[in-house]
């Protein structure tokens, strides 16, 4: 720029307004765009209906000394008939990183294949990476028929 | 036709580049081995989308027809599925020859970079498609997988629904990751790639650190055009021939069916190139000091990650065009510990 030129009075108050017209409306544009594809990304929440118990089949149908998956809303909990004859369930899925858990008969252990976890018939995590217990369930024989519920 | 589209220039650049001549060249084919593969990745992968379908109860279907009932159906699977494998290994050898080499020094910083991130993003590639059968171990592979996303602090969790759309793996993860795996990466990828390809041209060929004042004699460089095409163009043939016995002989599972209730199949492992950090996390405890275990494992290896990508801004050294042992030695390291622990993770 010339030094002679005169820079007319207002002349920097009226750069620094378009600058933040500019840049506001430029932010705006950039959120207004962006907003609703983030938004989309993020899947809606589908109406679940709670299961508080569930049915595990019958007693007979289950060995002793072996365990089972059953399903429990959309979780998998895993139920056990020890060697003693006791019924015992716990929550599947492995709180290391979430396999499912299954009976391992030989060790008399719940094993996760995954990272070699392993848990008591307690469900405490007693060797290899899990860092918590399974969520215990309780599990009720009426007559014939097992029956799994959440624990309060 | 010269007069329309002016191809001297192009002959020109094309005659002016040339491949440097050494004991080490033989690792320049490697970038070229790792497009090729790429490109039959391209090839085969619209090949399948032809048939394929994504959805719980028609992935692991589409693919049983595929291989089934499709003409050579099982030839375009298995080719898919070994060059996954075989572009992510040619990869890293690429990776590790420029490492060694110092080639991501100065002025070569985004070439590596850009590298760098097209290898991340081919184990995305190889996760993503790894779920598209939707059989066993590709769904507890994708629940370890995402989960592990999931122990990130803060913002682990909003990444791990995002990946799954929603808590848990499901058909809507399945849908998701079918969108990653043929549009969003691809379409990364070749942008990554086109900034990789234009930088090598441009900048030529790197030369190893110490090599580089010997090399400039016309005696020991090679033309790139036709002399150096030419071999790596007779390299992919062979390459090609190797996929052919491969995908023939050794033709890809598919394995059983996926279910959410089944319990996780012994003796289940990711694919090889997760080997390593997989056999690691089995040796972290559930506690450590005041972290959950697998939060500190995961936490280290994205570190050591961010740390070899940015290497050519902190090796300063290399840059100024000085020897420097220490990089040498966290390479042999980073080499013997991914070795040491695939193979034990291998053999358990």
């Amino acid at each position: 720029m010339n030094s002679n030129e005169e820079i007319p009075q207002g002349h920097d108050e009226r750069r620094t307004f378009l600058k933040i017209l500019l840049s506001g409306g430029l932010i705006a544009l950039g959120g207004s765009i962006l907003y609703p594809i983030l938004a989309y990304l993020k899947p809606p929440k589908q109406g679940e209906v709670e299961v508080t118990s569930v049915k595990a089949g019958k007693l007979s149908e289950l060995e002793k000394d072996s365990g089972k998956i059953v399903k429990f809303g959309t979780k998998p909990v895993i139920l056990i008939r020890t060697a003693n004859n006791e019924l015992r369930a716990f929550s599947a899925t492995c709180t290391h990183l979430e396999c499912t858990v299954q009976y391992k008969k030989d060790l008399g252990l719940i094993w996760c294949a995954c990272h070699n976890g392993k848990y008591d018939l307690n469900g405490r995590n007693v060797s290899g990476p899990p860092p918590r217990p399974l969520d215990e369930y309780r599990v009720v024989v009426q007559g014939e028929e097992v029956l799994i519920s959440k624990k309060v | 036709m010269n007069e329309r589209v002016e191809l001297d220039d192009l002959v020109d650049f094309m005659g002016k580049k040339y491949v440097p001549q050494h004991s080490h060249s033989v690792w320049y084919y490697f970038g070229g081995v790792s497009l090729f593969l790429f490109i039959i990745q391209v090839v085969t992968g619209i090949l399948l989308l032809l048939y394929y379908k994504s959805g719980e109860d028609l992935s692991f279907e589409s693919i049983q027809f595929i291989m089934s009932k499709v003409q050579f159906g099982w030839l375009i699977r298995s080719i898919h599925s070994w060059t996954a494998n075989l572009f992510i290994l040619s990869a890293m050898v690429h990776m590790f020859s420029v490492y060694f080499g110092k080639a991501y020094r100065k002025p070569r910083e985004v070439t590596w970079l850009t590298g760098m991130l097209m290898f991340f993003l081919a184990l995305a590639f190889g996760f993503s498609g790894y779920l598209l059968p939707w059989n066993e171990l590709a769904f507890f592979a994708t629940k370890v997988g995402t989960d592990i996303a999931g122990v990130v602090p803060f913002i682990g969790k909003p990444i791990m629904q995002l990946l799954r759309s929603g808590e848990d793996v499901t058909g809507a993860t399945l849908s998701r990751f079918f969108g990653f795996h043929v549009a969003v990466f691809p379409g990364i990828f070749t942008v990554l790639l086109g900034i990789h390809l234009l930088l090598v041209q441009r900048q030529g060929m790197s030369e190893p650190l110490g090599a580089g004042d010997d090399v400039k004699s016309d005696q020991k460089r090679m033309p790139f055009f036709p002399n150096f095409m030419l071999r790596d163009l007779l390299l992919w043939l062979i390459v090609l021939n190797l996929i052919a016995i491969l995908a023939v002989f050794f033709p890809w599972e598919l394995g059983k069916k996926a279910d959410a209730f089944a319990p996780a199949p012994a003796g289940i492992k990711p694919e090889w190139y997760f080997l390593f950090m997989f056999q690691t996390l089995k040796y972290i405890p559930g506690k450590l000091w005041i972290f959950d275990g697998e939060v500190f494992g995961i936490m280290l290896f994205g570190l050591a990650g961010l740390l070899w990508m940015l290497i050519p801004f902190w090796d300063r050294k290399s840059s100024r065009g000085e020897q420097t042992r220490f990089i040498n030695y966290i390479g042999l390291f980073v080499i013997m510990y991914i070795m040491i622990f695939t193979i034990i993770g291998w053999l358990a």
